[in-house]
């Protein structure tokens, strides 16, 4: 079962891509902020991390730049959830290694959909 | 897939009310001109988040209108923007709107959006602009023809280190129509020095699809700037050329242009579409949810879940223990043994029933975290300078009680900012700092948690009050009253200080109502006051609603529970002290005062009873302030009692405030003192009449 780490500080999103991820058959592992997520894929392997921009503690955007400092998070997929407004933080984001993002809002549909490019 | 969204509604209004509690706590906190980078992240991710939920939520008003906020705070988080006070108030306006929002969509109703509209209006005319809120997430739509597109894809070395993966990017431009792939490895190095984590491969696709080119290009909008893209439209009229050579599909792209400028439009209006649509469903599922919207919820640390787990382990242990003894033989050391178990369990269980109420105990700066905007709002109002100091914030109370005190201390405080504060010239006229300072304290005493309100105000006004309490009868004018017996009037109904009616404190609720409100919480409120020197309103409140400390009492052959609290103090009655007044009723000079008797055998109905006055025991208990004497056969134990609602279970009675059940299995009835004064026949403590009666009484003896 592939494994993903989902990151937000906002309990009902996490709930949200969780619930969705679950039902879509992967294993999830939940974080609220950017120094949870880092302090948990230090100590488990993750197929993908989904992780919110602007969380308190670590912000996303550090996040990523910690995570693709890990060999085992070299390749990793990892994807931003970003709002519209955010096209500057997309660029911001890509420099610090992220895969790509999922615009807010989004439906779980559109997750998944966009889940598909980087794992199946 | 379907995925009911609304199962997430209620946690995504509780972290957005909170997110906007802690939104205003900042904004209070800001000090425009020299701001806190830190707190303006704050609020912003407060704000960002609300947005983020509500637009995935489908509260589209509520997305809107946070958009606006959110754009300023970027502005100003960027350094854009400088921060001013008008900023601050139109935020603070927001937190409001928002809250009003929030909860007219908790309860299923559209909500109200003049307010809104104009706050957001407000927000337009500084950023400068009017914003188009339209999101214009791209749904891929069908158009009506089919093309074919030319893709090269040629992935810059690195393109592996961003985690994306040409395979599947390859089988999702399959899913879209027909694919037909070559793969160039020109550009593979020998042996020697090829690095295994890079890519050297490229590809061209041809691609027959009926999607717009957008859905390719968002295949690969991920990997834009890590590798040379390239999407032309052949058309029809090149399909034949497709697999020539490269001239042609050098010439295509002018063609492709054209189409695809005309192309455009089409999609776009078609791709906000879906959108609309999601949303409308959303709104649909929501009624289904009906009545739980009242059902709150509380957050618990996990280390108070864990310290039960623990405890109910320790329960289990004894639980096997003693079962364990049981399936033995009786002798003298299994009675030891069980012995030892049972006290095991005592203290199993009483370490239990704590921890269980600690769950819904929560720090009291959940309900003064509102006076900071309180104060200032008011002060701003009134033209007096403030401080307000808040001590022991993190003192734990009951949510109910919680719930059920604020208003009180609300109207504590704004009469405090009112009437107990002065004008800052009045106060350095009379050598007082200009600025007034409002404490709230809270600290627990006993099984009590104590609040209260001090203000450094001109104290109340004993002379004031004094000729207000014989204007309304209150009192007559030969009565001698010390200063805190006239301070009390304040707590007496039908007693307002305010000459006329401010839009502060004078909303029509006296006092009085302020002193009941928190009796009903078993509670009680005093006030201690020097002239030109202050106030304190300290309050009074049991820990928690759901149990009592209890004195268990006898009334013939039945066990009545008095709430400890109320118990002034017991004693065996001097008959030489008992007169009569009126018919039936009996009085008892205690000291300088004089105690009606209540029989309670009487009240209650029950026969058998102890009747001569000096057999009997008499329980003083006090009540909105007066006191009376209840007549019991006997004093059993002083227990905690856990109240079991008679209304949920049976119906309300009155002169009873609940029922709990003894350690033999019994019921017993807790009495609630203020209804059974009434009950009693005896007028309303606190009346005129009593007190005459009483002064009467006074007079004959």
């Amino acid at each position: 079962m592939k494994k993903i780490l989902a990151v937000d500080d906002s309990a009902s999103m996490r709930q949200m891509v969780g619930f969705t991820l679950k039902k879509a058959g992967f294993e999830v592992v939940e974080a609220k902020d950017g120094s949870e997520a880092l302090g948990i894929a230090k100590q488990q392997s993750f197929d993908a991390v989904i992780s919110d921009v602007n969380m308190p503690v670590m912000d996303g955007i550090t996040l990523i730049k910690e995570l693709r400092t890990l060999p085992s998070y070299k390749f990793t997929p990892l994807l931003m959830l970003t709002t519209e407004s955010g096209l500057d933080k997309k660029t911001e984001g890509k420099a610090a290694g992220a895969t790509g993002w999922i615009v807010k809002p989004f439906n779980p549909d559109q997750l998944l959909a966009v889940l598909k490019k980087v794992i199946r | 897939m379907s995925i009911d969204l609304s199962q997430f509604f209620e946690v995504f209004f509780e972290e957005s009310l909170e997110g906007l509690d802690a939104m205003e706590a900042e904004l209070l906190n800001l000090d425009p001109g020299n701001e806190d980078m830190e707190t303006i992240n704050t609020i912003f991710r407060a704000a960002h988040s609300i947005k983020g939920g509500s637009g995935t939520f489908g509260f589209t008003s509520v997305s809107d209108f946070t958009h606006v906020l959110e754009t300023l705070l970027d502005q100003i988080r960027d350094g854009q923007r400088a921060l001013t006070a008008e900023h601050v108030n139109l935020l603070l306006k927001s937190v409001d709107c928002l809250r009003g929002m929030l909860a007219a969509l908790q309860s299923e109703q559209e909500p109200d959006l003049t307010e809104a509209d104009e706050i957001r209006k407000r927000f337009e005319v500084i950023l400068g602009f009017s914003e188009d809120t339209n999101s214009c997430n791209s749904d891929i739509e069908e158009t009506k023809s089919e093309n074919t597109y030319q893709i090269d894809f040629k992935p810059h070395p690195h393109l592996f280190k961003t985690g994306n993966e040409p395979l599947y990017m390859i089988s999702e431009l399959a899913e879209l129509g027909e694919l037909e792939t070559q793969a160039f490895y020109d550009a593979l190095p020998d042996i020697d020095s090829l690095h295994s984590e890079e890519c050297f491969l490229a590809w061209r696709f041809f691609l027959t699809t009926t999607k717009p080119e957008s859905a390719i290009s968002e295949i690969f909008e991920w990997v834009e700037d890590d590798a040379d893209i390239d999407i032309v439209l052949c058309g029809g009229l090149f399909e034949s050329d497709l697999s020539d050579d490269e001239n042609n599909t050098h010439q295509t792209p002018v063609l492709a242009t054209n189409e695809i400028q005309a192309e455009r439009p089409v999609s776009e209006t078609q791709a906000s579409a879906p959108i609309t649509i999601n949303t409308s469903a959303v709104k649909k599922a929501e009624p289904k949810k009906s009545s739980d919207s009242s059902v709150t919820s509380i957050r618990v640390g996990i280390d108070k879940v864990d310290s039960l787990i623990n405890m109910v382990g320790e329960l289990v242990i004894t639980q096997a223990m003693l079962s364990q003894i049981g399936e033995q033989e009786i002798t003298e050391s299994t009675i030891t043994a069980l012995q030892e178990g049972l006290a095991q369990l005592a203290h199993n269980t009483r370490d239990l029933q704590e921890n269980v109420m600690r769950i819904r105990m929560l720090p009291i700066s959940f309900v003064f975290s509102r006076f900071p905007r309180l104060v200032r709002d008011t002060s701003q109002k009134l033209n007096k300078q403030v401080e307000l100091k808040l001590l022991g914030e993190q003192t734990e109370l009951d949510k109910t009680v919680m719930e059920k005190i604020s208003d009180p201390m609300v109207h504590l405080v704004r009469n405090s900012l009112d009437h107990g504060l002065e004008t800052p010239e009045q106060r350095v006229a009379s050598g007082k700092d200009p600025v007034g300072t409002v404490t709230l304290n809270a600290f627990h005493q006993g099984g009590n948690i104590v609040i209260e309100i001090m203000d450094d105000g001109q104290g109340l006004n004993t002379e004031k009050i004094r000729d207000k309490a014989i204007a309304n009868g209150l009192i007559q004018d030969t009565d001698e009253l010390s200063s805190d017996e006239i301070n009390e009037l304040i707590f007496m109904p039908g007693f307002s200080t305010a000459d006329e009616v401010s839009d502060i404190s004078g909303r029509g609720v006296g006092m009085d109502v302020v002193r009941r409100n928190i009796q009903a919480l078993n509670g009680s409120v005093e006030v201690a006051s020097a002239p030109g020197v202050g106030s304190t309103f300290t309050i009074r409140l049991p820990l928690t609603l759901a149990i009592l400390d209890g004195q268990l009492v006898k009334v013939a052959q039945h066990t009545y529970i008095i709430p400890l609290i109320s118990i002034v103090e017991s004693l065996q009655i001097d008959i030489s002290k008992v007169s009569r007044v009126g018919k039936d009723l009996d009085v008892l000079r205690l000291r300088d005062e004089y105690i009606p008797i209540l029989r309670l055998y009487d009240i209650f109905n029950h026969g058998g009873a102890i009747e001569e006055l000096d057999k009997t025991l008499l329980v003083v208990v006090e009540s909105d302030n007066h006191k009376v004497g209840l007549l019991v056969d006997d004093l059993l134990a002083q227990q905690q009692v856990v109240i079991k609602s008679l209304e949920a279970n049976y119906q309300k009675v009155d002169g009873i405030s609940g029922a709990t059940i003894l350690g033999d299995g019994r019921v017993s009835l807790i009495i609630d003192i203020s209804g059974l004064i009434k009950l009693s026949g005896l007028k309303r403590p606190g009346s005129q009449d009593l007190i005459v009666e009483q002064n009467a009484v006074g007079g004959a003896a």
